[in-house]
Order: structure tokens, then C-alpha cells, then sequence
């Protein structure tokens, strides 16, 4: 980040900077977390990243597609955590357990 | 001519016989094989009298072109079939004697099991012996020598459950095959030096040559030529396999052992003798090798109880004689006697066939005798084969012999008296068999007993009592024709009719010479008489007193057991040791199995990405994405 | 004014990001994940999304973490134990991820196009008539598909999610 006296306002890439930020945090919680569904909040953490970084470009380019694009994320990931949930609920009524590391039987 | 039939028709019965042989009848397989034989001796009368071979005419070679087989550069080499003097002697030979022991084969092999297997390789032998008979270039004379070895292998071990048996064959064919490499080598320095194979064109090149020119060369060749006789026709030093070789059937005894296989060896030699004549040196050489081979292979006979094995060295005996003939220059005398030994050690071989067959097995002559009272069909043609053996005057043997015999005076008298008292010697031995077969009592043992070298022979089935028993016409018609031959052979003038090719020798030999060797023959016969009718005690006494030498004698000069320690046993450790141990094992498989070691170890570390735990796949992904967004960041899209 | 409020909003985010990754019980991270969206909205409508922002705390806080809330209630999940984070993430997971960020932020700042800083209300072109024009416009057929993803997304989850009918 540039330094110097705080400007009044901040240009874009700082947003694009936070973007990058947040989007590593949901890949660590990704990585280091045993709870599946921890593990699913770190997903929807990394979509979050992505969609800042689509309505900054829009301000950027001065379109409106950025935001279009940020909507259609959005539904997806609706989507994507009906469907991921439930998953999780029929694993856990299998195998009574939450732990991302129990669930190897793709092994090998 | 249509020369090809020849060695065709015994082919045409060897696949027929070999591929369909299994389903025919045993007078079908009879039929095909002995008819096959016959039909080609019928064809080799009918193109010698066209030849005019029988009324004084082919003075010249008649060559027949077959078809071209390799052409390479400046090789060519074709299938060639020729016919001169030479060939026609040997082709009525080995036909003639051929057919007569298939015929005789029909009714000994009778009751022995593989029995289309046998004419099969009977069949393959004749055409293989007549390739090398009719071939007009070394290479088709050499695909015959190999291939009558391998046929003589098939045989020998014909019984091939009995360990001895294979055995006997491998090394008849290892043998040869030593011998086969000298050939081979000779056969390479013909081809540098002449740039062809081809017979007439060899000998027409040799014939404008000076004597002198190059006689180091021609020395080579002879000498290798000379390695391969000897691996062939059973010489000094590679004559052990023979003695073994009894191990097959006796019919083959008879065809491949006496009449045709080993004597290709004197033909070949008899074949190219411009090559020879140019190198006296080597024709020396012949000649010693031949005559040292006739005496201690006689001193060995002397001593042997099985009538096979005494019947295989003078075999070998004989064969030194014709070496002798070859190597004083007496070309024609030493095919003279090939044809004549033909006749004789044949009958003497299918005698002792149809002796064994009569004692059920029995090979020991210990437990043979007084058998003439039983088989007087067979002791009279034997009577005639070893008279004919022996030198008795005006037969057929006698004649070649005494030929050689004059001729080696002329070169050397030392040799004249070596060969003489060899005589003596086959006359003692061939008559101590005689004798001790067929007069005295019999000492036979009952039929349930298996004689030690004949195994197949013993399941004759409740028909056979235990006195012996003459042998079916279809086995003594063949001993009587040879017997006739044996004795009336002597009249055919060889030496006479192979003129053109080898010129006479000038001047009358002495007439005592003659006289000294029927003397010897008889003299051989009469102390026979002595040992083995008059007194038969005598032999064991002189055994006993001189038995350092008679050991040494019976146990073949332990010649088998020098080679087994200083040839046979380096060459098998050597190839277990390094060959097998070290090349095959660690290097070779090495390799092959370490590829596969190889490949299963990167399997098992790529293996490890495998491991279904979602994160690391998820920690892979990010570590792929990260490298693939700074590749493509720092090449190109980061300007 | 506009970068201090950047700055306040900027914070909460990394915060309650940060939160999320290091509290043990699910619940707390739902909450966290709830705080980072609300930031995140206000950024938006900073930005000049007003439509987005509001889509963002609607559909996003308002639902779907729901959900998340429901389902964790459900399950009952407690409180993680302390992890044992396997060798391979512990040593590589984090500095990967530091290298990962150095890099985007030297790209970022390299080839960001020269534009002026974010003033709110500089950007009028996100509100709902704009989007609405654009999005049944030029991005009819995606909506569509759209609208029949979310479709097989509820029966999907009924079809999961339902007790077994014998």
C-alpha cells in the first residue's frame, strides 16, 4: 500500500487488495478446519471475496455487468449452500460425525 | 531329369507320414514310408541308365538347376542337383541300402510304440542324406550334413523316455556340431577365396592353379574340412559319439551308423578332392588320422561284451580305413570300400537287429549262445557279413581292403603293416561275435528279462517262450539280398568307374601284399576259432593276466571320461556360473524386472495424492492454482 | 469521509474473516461470517451497488445464513477440539497463502488501469433500473437458467435432506 499522508479517498485497488485478503482467509479456514460446515463458511467467505472484487471492476470500468455478474454469484451460492447443507445433513446421519477427516473412504 | 525327385519322394513321406501318420494303419504308414524309398531308388536307376552311368557313358557332371536361393550382391547361390560318377555310386548306395533296412525296419519295429514317428524320421533322414549326396555347391552339401545330424539326433533318441537314450543323442549331435564349425569355417574361407560355392566352378579355378601356389591355404581348408569328417564319420577325436549312438533302434543302427550318415564325411572328402591334392600335407594328415582311428578303434572292439557296441567300433575301425585310402591318394579304393562296408556292416548290424530280437532283448553276448540251432537264416547271412569283414578272399571286403591296403604301401610301408594288422584284429572280433552268438550253449535268461540297452523291446506279449526264435520273412529277405551283395560286391569295379575323376594309380602293386592281408584275416579268424570254440577258457585267463590292459581296453581308454573333465564339465560350469548366474539372472532379468520395480515405486509415491482426505486435495488445488497464476503472471500477462 | 469509512468497514471485514477462521464453535463463526457480509454491503453501497448491497444483506445475511444457523442447530455440532493440523498444511498452507496475497497485491497494483479514487455517488449506474434493464436485456438466458438451477437446487435438497419413506 502506498504511503503517505490518509487521502480522502481510497483508489479502487485498495478494494481489490481487501478482496485478495478476505478470499485468502476463507482458503486458510478452508484448509485448517475439521468441521465440515466451518468448512462451507469458508466457502461462502471466499464467494463474498469475489463478489467485492466484481462490483469494484464495475466501478472501475463504469459498466454495470460487475454488478450483474455479483448477482448471479449470489444465486449460485444460494443454491450451492441449499444443496451443500444437505448433503452435510445426510452425511452426518450416516456417519454421526462431523469431521471433515472421517469422510475418506475415497482413499487410494 | 526332374533330379529333384529324389530327395522329394522320401520328403512326401516324411510329412505325410509325420502329420497324418497318428491316424493311419499300419500298412498305410508301411506303405507310404518304404514306398516312398523305393520309388526314389527306382528313380535313381531310371536317371542313371538315361545317363547312361550303366553303359560307360556320363564321362561329365550333369547338372540340374532347381531354383535360385540366395542372391545377394555378388553371392549367388542356387538349389543345384549334379550327378557325376561319384554321386551315382553313392546315390545307388544309399538308396539301395536305404530301401532294403526300411523294409527290414517294418518287421523288427513291429511291436514298438511311436511307430509313424520312426519312418517319419527315417523319411527325413533320406532326404536330408540325399541333398547332401546330390548338392552341386558346399552350401546344399552343408544343409544335408546338418540336417542328417539332426535327423541322426531324432533317432538315437527315438526312445526318448530313457535318460540314456537322450542323452546318447545329444551328444552325437553336440559332437557333430563341433565338427559342423570346422566345416563351417571351411566353407567361409572357400567362399572368400573363390567367390562361389559351386562345385564345378571351384574345382575348374583349383584345377588351372600351380600346386605349390597358396598351399597355406589350401592346407587350412583341407584341415578344416577334415575337423568336420571327423565330427561326422566318427574319426579321431570326435569319433565317442558313435559307441553311444547304439542307444537307438538297430535298424537305425544300420542305415545312419554304417551305411550312409557317417560315411558322408569320406564322400565329402572324396568330393573335394582337388582341394586336397593341392595340400599333401593334409592328405597326410588324413591318412594318419584314419589309420590311428582303425587301429584303436579295433583294439576296442576286441574287448566288448554288448554286439551292438563291437559292431559300432568296427564301424569306426572301418571308417579309419577309408580315411586311409583317401589320404595315400587311393580316392577310389577308399569309395570302393564305402560301398562294400555298406553291404556288409549293414548285414551285420540288421543281423544283429534280428538276433536280439530273437533272444527277446538280449543285447550281452555273455548270455547269448548256441543260438544256431535257432536262427540258421540269420547265423548263414552273418556268416556271410563277417566273412566279407574279415578279408576272406575274393568277397567284397577283401577287395576294397586289399585296394587300400596296396595303395597305402605305395605311400608308406609302415602303414601297410599297421593297416594289415588291424585287419587281423577285425577278423578276431568280428568272429569272437560270431562265435560266442551263435555256437557253445545258450546262456540265455528267460523272456521276462529286459536286455539292458533294447528297453522297448520287451512287451512281445504271452507268444513269446523263451527259446529264441528265427525273425519273420520280412527281416531276413533284407539280410539275404546283403548277403549276396557282401559277397558278389567285390565284382562291381568301382575304382574302374570313378576313373575320369580320380586317375589311377600307375603300376601293378606286389602280389605278396595281397597275400599277407588274407593271410592276416585268417590267421584273425583261426585264433577266434581257438579262443572261443576249442577252448573257451582261454580269453578269461588271458584277461586275467594282463589286466591293466584289458581294463584299459574295455573301458574304451576312459576317452569319455578325459573329455567329460576337461571339456564337458568347464563348458557347463562356466555357462551356469557366468553365463546363467551373472548375465541372465542379474543382468538381464535384472532389467526386466527392474523396470517394473520401477514403475511400481513412482506408482506408490503418485499414490500418496490418493489419500481421501479432502483438505490436502484441497491444498493441492490452491498449490496448483498458485503456480499456474504466477506462471502465467510472470510470462507474459504482468507486463 | 469516504476513506474512513472505507477504513471502519474494511476492518470489521478482516476482523470478523479473521474470527471466523480461528473460533472454535460453528455458531461463532456463523455470526462472524455474518458481520464480514454486512461490512461487505456497506463497501458495496460505497462503491455506488445499492441494488447489490441490498440483495447482499437480504438474500445472503437474510437466508443464507440462515440457514447455515438452522442447520447447525440442528446437527448440534459442538465445539471443535483443538485441531491437529496435518504437516503438510501447517508448513505449506500458510506461507503459500502469504506468497499468494504478496502476489496479487504487486499485480494489482501494477495493472490497475489509472482511475479516480471511490467517492460514493461517483458510480450511478448500479441502481435497480439499471440492473433490471441489463439483466432481462442481454442477460435474459442466463437468468433463466438461473431460475431452473435454483429449482433443481430445492428438490435436490428435499430429495437429500427427507427421512427415509419405506
Amino acid at each position: 500500500m502506498p504511503f503517505g499522508p490518509l487521502p480522502a479517498a481510497v483508489p479502487p485497488s485498495w478494494y481489490l487488495t481487501l478482496s485478495a485478503i478476505l478470499f485468502a482467509l476463507g482458503v486458510l479456514g478452508f484448509l485448517l478446519r475439521r468441521n465440515i460446515i466451518t468448512v462451507f463458511m469458508s466457502i461462502e467467505l471466499m464467494l463474498n471475496a469475489v463478489n467485492l472484487s466484481f462490483v469494484t471492476f464495475s466501478y472501475v470500468l463504469k459498466r454495470v455487468d460487475g454488478h450483474i455478474f455479483s448477482f448471479f454469484v449470489m444465486v449460485v451460492a444460494a443454491a450451492e449452500a441449499a444443496v451443500g447443507l444437505a448433503i452435510i445433513l445426510t452425511v452426518f446421519k450416516n456417519r454421526q460425525t462431523l469431521e471433515i477427516d472421517e469422510v475418506s473412504t475415497l482413499k487410494n | 531329369m526332374q533330379l529333384w525327385l529324389i530327395p522329394v519322394l522320401p520328403l512326401l513321406g516324411f510329412l505325410l507320414n509325420g502329420l497324418f501318420g497318428k491316424r493311419l494303419s499300419k500298412p498305410a504308414i508301411n506303405a507310404i514310408a518304404v514306398g516312398s524309398v523305393v520309388m526314389s531308388f527306382l528313380w535313381v536307376v531310371k536317371t542313371l541308365s538315361g545317363l547312361g552311368a550303366f553303359s560307360g557313358g556320363l564321362e561329365e557332371t550333369y547338372k540340374e538347376h532347381t531354383y535360385t536361393w540366395i542372391q545377394s550382391g555378388t553371392l549367388n547361390i542356387s538349389v543345384d542337383f549334379a550327378i557325376d560318377r561319384l554321386t551315382a555310386v553313392m546315390l545307388m548306395v544309399v538308396t539301395g541300402v536305404g530301401a532294403l533296412i526300411h523294409i527290414y525296419a517294418v518287421g523288427y519295429m513291429a511291436h514298438e510304440g511311436g511307430y509313424y514317428r520312426f519312418f517319419a524320421y527315417l523319411n527325413l533322414f533320406m532326404f536330408f542324406m540325399l541333398i547332401l549326396v546330390l548338392g552341386a555347391n558346399f552350401l546344399l552339401l552343408f544343409v544335408g550334413w546338418e540336417g542328417v545330424g539332426l535327423c541322426s539326433y531324432l533317432l538315437i533318441g527315438f526312445y526318448f523316455l530313457e535318460k540314456f537314450a537322450t542323452d546318447a543323442g545329444n551328444k552325437a549331435f553336440i559332437v557333430n556340431r563341433i565338427g559342423d564349425f570346422g566345416f563351417a569355417l571351411a566353407i567361409f574361407l572357400v567362399g572368400n577365396h573363390f567367390g562361389t560355392l559351386d562345385f564345378q566352378t571351384v574345382f575348374a579355378q583349383i584345377k588351372t592353379m600351380p600346386v605349390e601356389a597358396s598351399a597355406g591355404l589350401f592346407t587350412a581348408i583341407s584341415l578344416l574340412l577334415l575337423v568336420g569328417a571327423t565330427g561326422k564319420s566318427a574319426q579321431i577325436p570326435l569319433y565317442v559319439w558313435l559307441p553311444d549312438a547304439m542307444a537307438g533302434p538297430t535298424p537305425v543302427s544300420a542305415l545312419i551308423h554304417a551305411a550312409t550318415m557317417v560315411t558322408a564325411g569320406v564322400y565329402m572328402i572324396a568330393r573335394t578332392s582337388q582341394i586336397y591334392l593341392h595340400s599333401p600335407w593334409a592328405l597326410d594328415i588324413v591318412a594318419i588320422v584314419g589309420l590311428t582311428t582303425a587301429f584303436v578303434a579295433a583294439t576296442i572292439g576286441l574287448a566288448q561284451n554288448d554286439i551292438k557296441k563291437v559292431f559300432a567300433y568296427s564301424t569306426v575301425s572301418q571308417l579309419g580305413y577309408m580315411f586311409v585310402g583317401l589320404g595315400v591318394g587311393a580316392f577310389s579304393a577308399g569309395i570302393f570300400h564305402l560301398m562294400t562296408h555298406a553291404f556288409f556292416k549293414a548285414l551285420l548290424f540288421l543281423g544283429a537287429g534280428s538276433v536280439i530280437h530273437a533272444c527277446s532283448g538280449e543285447q550281452d553276448m555273455r548270455h547269448m549262445g548256441g543260438l544256431r540251432k535257432y536262427i540258421p537264416i540269420t547265423m548263414v547271412t552273418l556268416l556271410c557279413g563277417s566273412l566279407a569283414i574279415a578279408g576272406f578272399p575274393f568277397l567284397s571286403g577283401a577287395a576294397s581292403k586289399d585296394l587300400i591296403l596296396e595303395a597305402a604301401y605305395e605311400h608308406a610301408p609302415w602303414m601297410y603293416w599297421v593297416g594289415v594288422f588291424t585287419a587281423g584284429m577285425t577278423a578276431f572280433y568280428v568272429f569272437r561275435a560270431f562265435f560266442l552268438t551263435f555256437f557253445g550253449e545258450y546262456k540265455g535268461k528267460p523272456a521276462s528279462g529286459h536286455g539292458h540297452d533294447d528297453p522297448g523291446h520287451g512287451s512281445h506279449g504271452s507268444t513269446h517262450e523263451s527259446t529264441p526264435h528265427e525273425s519273420p520273412a520280412v527281416m531276413w529277405i533284407p539280410l539275404v539280398i546283403l548277403a549276396a551283395l557282401s559277397l558278389g560286391g567285390g565284382f562291381i569295379n568301382i575304382p574302374h568307374f570313378l576313373e575320369p575323376l580320380f586317375p589311377a594309380q600307375e603300376g601293378e602293386p606286389a602280389r605278396w601284399l595281397e597275400y599277407v592281408a588274407t593271410a592276416a584275416g585268417l590267421a584273425g579268424i583261426g585264433i577266434a576259432y581257438l579262443f572261443y570254440v576249442v577252448s573257451p577258457s582261454l580269453p578269461e585267463s588271458l584277461a586275467s593276466s594282463f589286466t591293466g590292459l584289458y581294463n584299459l581296453i574295455y573301458n574304451k581308454y576312459f576317452v569319455d571320461e578325459f573329455y567329460d573333465a576337461t571339456v564337458v564339465e568347464p563348458v557347463v560350469d562356466g555357462s551356469r556360473q557366468l553365463l546363467w548366474r551373472m548375465a541372465d539372472m542379474r543382468v538381464i532379468d535384472g532389467a526386466a524386472n527392474g523396470i517394473g520395480t520401477t514403475a511400481r515405486g513412482i506408482g506408490g509415491i503418485l499414490r500418496r495424492a490418493q489419500s481421501g482426505y479432502i483438505r490436502s486435495y484441497a491444498a493441492w488445488i490452491l498449490a496448483g492454482s498458485i503456480l499456474a497464476i504466477a506462471y502465467i503472471g510472470f510470462m507474459g500477462a504482468a507486463r | 469521509m469516504d476513506a474512513i469509512l472505507f477504513m471502519i468497514f474494511a476492518a470489521i471485514a478482516v476482523i470478523c474473516g479473521i474470527n471466523l477462521v480461528v473460533q472454535t464453535h460453528p455458531i461463532s463463526s456463523a455470526l462472524s461470517l455474518v458481520g464480514v457480509m454486512g461490512a461487505l454491503a456497506a463497501l458495496y453501497l460505497l462503491l455506488g451497488g445499492e441494488f447489490i448491497a441490498a440483495a447482499q444483506l437480504v438474500v445472503y445475511a437474510g437466508a443464507i445464513m440462515v440457514l447455515f444457523v438452522f442447520v447447525i442447530m440442528l446437527l448440534n455440532a459442538g465445539a471443535e477440539k483443538r485441531p491437529e493440523i496435518k504437516p503438510l498444511g501447517k508448513y505449506l498452507g500458510a506461507p503459500l497463502l502469504l506468497v499468494f496475497l504478496g502476489m496479487m497485491a504487486y499485480w494489482v497494483e501494477r495493472l490497475m488501469p489509472p482511475s479516480s479514487p471511490v467517492v460514493f455517488g461517483a458510480f450511478q449506474g448500479g441502481t435497480a433500473a439499471e440492473i433490471g434493464r441489463s439483466l432481462f436485456t442481454v442477460y435474459l438466458l442466463p437468468f433463466e437458467v438461473t431460475s431452473v438451477l435454483i429449482l433443481i437446487a430445492i428438490i435436490g435438497a428435499i430429495v437429500l435432506a427427507r427421512k427415509e419413506v419405506d
